[in-house]
């Protein structure tokens, strides 16, 4: 049975296997080069006391291959469910080889069973390379990213470590459960790639946030946690943005992030612009200040809402949390991947013909 | 002889359709069994419970003394050519042996060679390009080399031209008289089945109408025809099958073990095809009459 799921599946098998040996040359040809640039920029940085910009800059002039990993690594699992999955079982049942193969000496159990561990072990394997290679290449970048790309952010979290291993398996079992019920390949496919897309939709905007109970915390305002500050000519007073960051905390998923007022009220912010009630005639917020030294004018305004009471309220998953969310988010997979396979040998003993 | 298959009360409903409904059959060892009858009759259904592809939604279903369930000992025993025959496109001749070699424990390599070389099919050649008799053969011989006791053909021939029918079932019979296995063969072409078959079953709304040997089935039955009357006055070991009338005459299909004396009938004799048909047109059975069967 192994070899027919073999000879079934080794031109698929190659295909993906060519696909991530080039992935994997082009990474290892341009990782050391990215890892050298980046220990050499560290060195020149810690020199000078300024890192943030080499950071800055660095992440900058790697965001589009960046990015294009990332998403390989996204999408792959994806494409395991739909294209090894989704046509298993179904392109058997349309030709109807299904009773060929079930009417040899072998019940459809077992043959259900080879299918599912060959060419799922397989979906797990490529997705386990792809992630590595990915990790392995990115890891200064996942170091100096930006906010919004660090590696607890969900874009970036999804396309590093274990859990894409867990989705390429969760993917290929939904694949293969969609054609057992739906028994046609197009409308499987169709079906497990949208199934499939909300799920992972869902994953990062409802569940992973609460996978262990968020921090919440006030942090003075700064430079760190402050994007902008503005003052509109027919408004009295100024109003600030806050953003997505912590001070201190580099790296941590933001949750939310709010201004509160001197009384300890919230008073806006989540990305909205706050109105902050300070002086604008006197002080270091005064505009006549603010022209003298732009770059050092604004800190120091900063500085006088803090004076004020103004602080920043967030909730946030602190770095740290990276692996624990990791073997969780894979725990939850791996036991929705047993579930559906379970469906599976329960509906093809039963329902099928 | 003890029976290859026997069910009571078979039945198997698909969503709120009954494919097959209670259903009661015996079909005996040691027989080429053409298993005739239209369309929707449960033929299928039928079958696919006896190779253990489905469950029956109820009654009981015996294979070779036993259940046709997924039990690889009991599928070992079982050969099953499923309709139209399929065969995996991709793979080639070779591989499907391979296959059957892999997946069958009392595989017969050299019967699948043999029957390949005779068949002058090319080992290399992909099953996809086959045509269809070749298909159906290169089928037959995955069935045929798994040696099983009991081998269950689902209208194997409905998409061969007349040539590649011949051939298919020459190559059955061929194989029958060598390795001595039970055949049920489906079909709804009595054609089809008049040579190949010693035991015929008819089976019109999952119902068995009639079952026997062709031979005996042919011996009983009559085409009487003569002066228009009422079939109810016929003598009482004489069975009607079926009744025809025109305005002065009539032509009846009847079942007798004994000679028809009556001299106003024209006694004519009937082939498989007219006995088949006559069941088929043939109004379900009442309790009055219930459906015959033709025992030894």
């Amino acid at each position: 049975m192994i070899w027919l799921t073999w000879r079934q599946f080794r031109v698929a098998a190659g295909a993906t296997a060519a696909a991530l040996v080039v992935l994997t040359v082009a990474l290892a040809l341009t990782g050391p080069g990215l890892a050298s640039g980046y220990s050499a920029g560290i060195t020149a940085c810690t020199r000078d006391g300024d890192c943030a910009r080499f950071f800055d800059r660095f992440f900058d002039d790697y965001q589009t291959p960046f990015l294009a990993v990332t998403v390989i690594v996204l999408i792959l699992p994806a494409l395991l469910g739909l294209f090894w999955g989704a046509p298993l079982v179904s392109r058997e049942l349309e030709a109807g080889t299904h009773l060929l193969v079930w009417s040899q000496s072998i019940t459809r159990a077992r043959w259900l069973a080879v299918k599912l561990t060959v060419v799922g072990g397989a979906a797990v394997a490529a997705a386990g390379v792809c992630s590595l290679v990915v990790t392995w290449w990115s890891a200064p970048l996942d170091k100096s990213a930006a906010p919004g790309f660090t590696l607890m952010d969900p874009l970036v979290f999804g396309a590093r470590g274990v859990v894409p291993m867990a989705y390429a398996a969760f993917a290929f079992v939904l694949g293969v459960t969609t054609g057992l019920i739906v028994r046609r390949t197009l409308p499987a496919m169709a079906l497990t790639l949208a199934v499939f897309a909300a799920v992972q939709i869902v994953m990062p905007l409802t569940v992973r946030p609460h996978l262990l109970p968020p921090v919440a915390s006030s942090f003075a305002l700064g430079p760190e946690n402050v994007d902008a500050f503005n003052k509109s000519s027919d408004e009295e007073f100024p109003q600030v943005i806050l953003d997505w960051a912590i001070p201190g905390h580099t790296g941590a998923w933001v949750l939310s992030s709010r201004l509160t007022d001197p009384s300890g009220r919230v008073a806006g912010g989540d990305g909205a612009p706050v109105t902050v009630r300070v002086s604008m005639t006197s002080g270091p917020c005064a505009p006549s200040q603010q022209a003298q030294d732009p770059g050092r004018g604004f800190d120091a305004c900063i500085a006088e809402i803090n004076r004020l009471g103004y602080r920043q309220r967030a909730t946030y998953q602190p770095f740290e949390r990276f692996w624990p969310f990791q073997w969780i988010e894979t725990g939850i997979y791996v036991l929705l991947t047993a579930g559906l396979a379970g469906l599976c040998f329960r509906w093809i003993r039963g329902r099928l013909s | 002889m003890s029976p290859v298959l026997q069910a009571r009360d078979l039945a198997k409903k698909y969503g709120k359709r009954w494919a097959l409904r209670d259903c009661t059959i015996d079909i005996p060892a040691g027989h080429v069994v053409g298993l005739v009858g239209p369309n929707g009759a449960g033929k299928t259904t039928l079958l696919k419970l006896a190779a253990g592809q489905l469950t029956p939604t109820s009654g009981t279903i015996t294979v070779l003394g036993g259940r046709p369930v997924g039990d690889p000992a009991q599928l070992a025993r079982i050969g099953f050519v499923a309709q139209d025959t399929p065969v995996y496109a991709g793979l080639s001749v070779a591989d499907h042996l391979r296959l059957g070699a892999r997946l069958n424990p009392g595989w017969d390599a050299t019967l699948a060679r043999e029957r390949v070389e005779r068949l002058g099919l090319d080992p290399r050649h992909r099953a996809g390009k086959l045509s269809g008799g070749q298909r159906a053969q290169l089928a037959l011989t995955l069935g045929l080399a798994k040696r099983p006791e009991l081998l269950i053909l689902d209208e194997p021939v409905a998409a061969l031209d007349p040539l590649a029918r011949r051939e298919f079932l020459q190559g059955l019979m061929e194989a029958v008289a060598e390795h001595e296995l039970s055949v049920v063969l489906s079909s709804h072409l009595v054609s089809d089945l008049e040579r190949t078959c010693d035991y015929l079953i008819v089976l019109v709304g999952s119902h068995v109408r009639v079952a026997g040997e062709v031979e005996e089935l042919l011996a009983t039955h009559h085409r009487l025809t003569g002066p228009r009357r009422d079939p109810d006055r016929l003598p009482s070991d004489q069975h009607v099958v079926s009744a025809s009338h025109t305005d002065r005459q009539s032509t009846l299909i009847v079942r007798t073990d004994a000679p028809i004396h009556d001299p106003a009938w024209r006694v004519s004799q009937v082939t498989l095809e007219d006995l088949v048909l006559a069941y088929m047109e043939a109004p379900a059975p009442t309790h009055l009459r219930p459906a015959l069967e033709v025992q030894r």
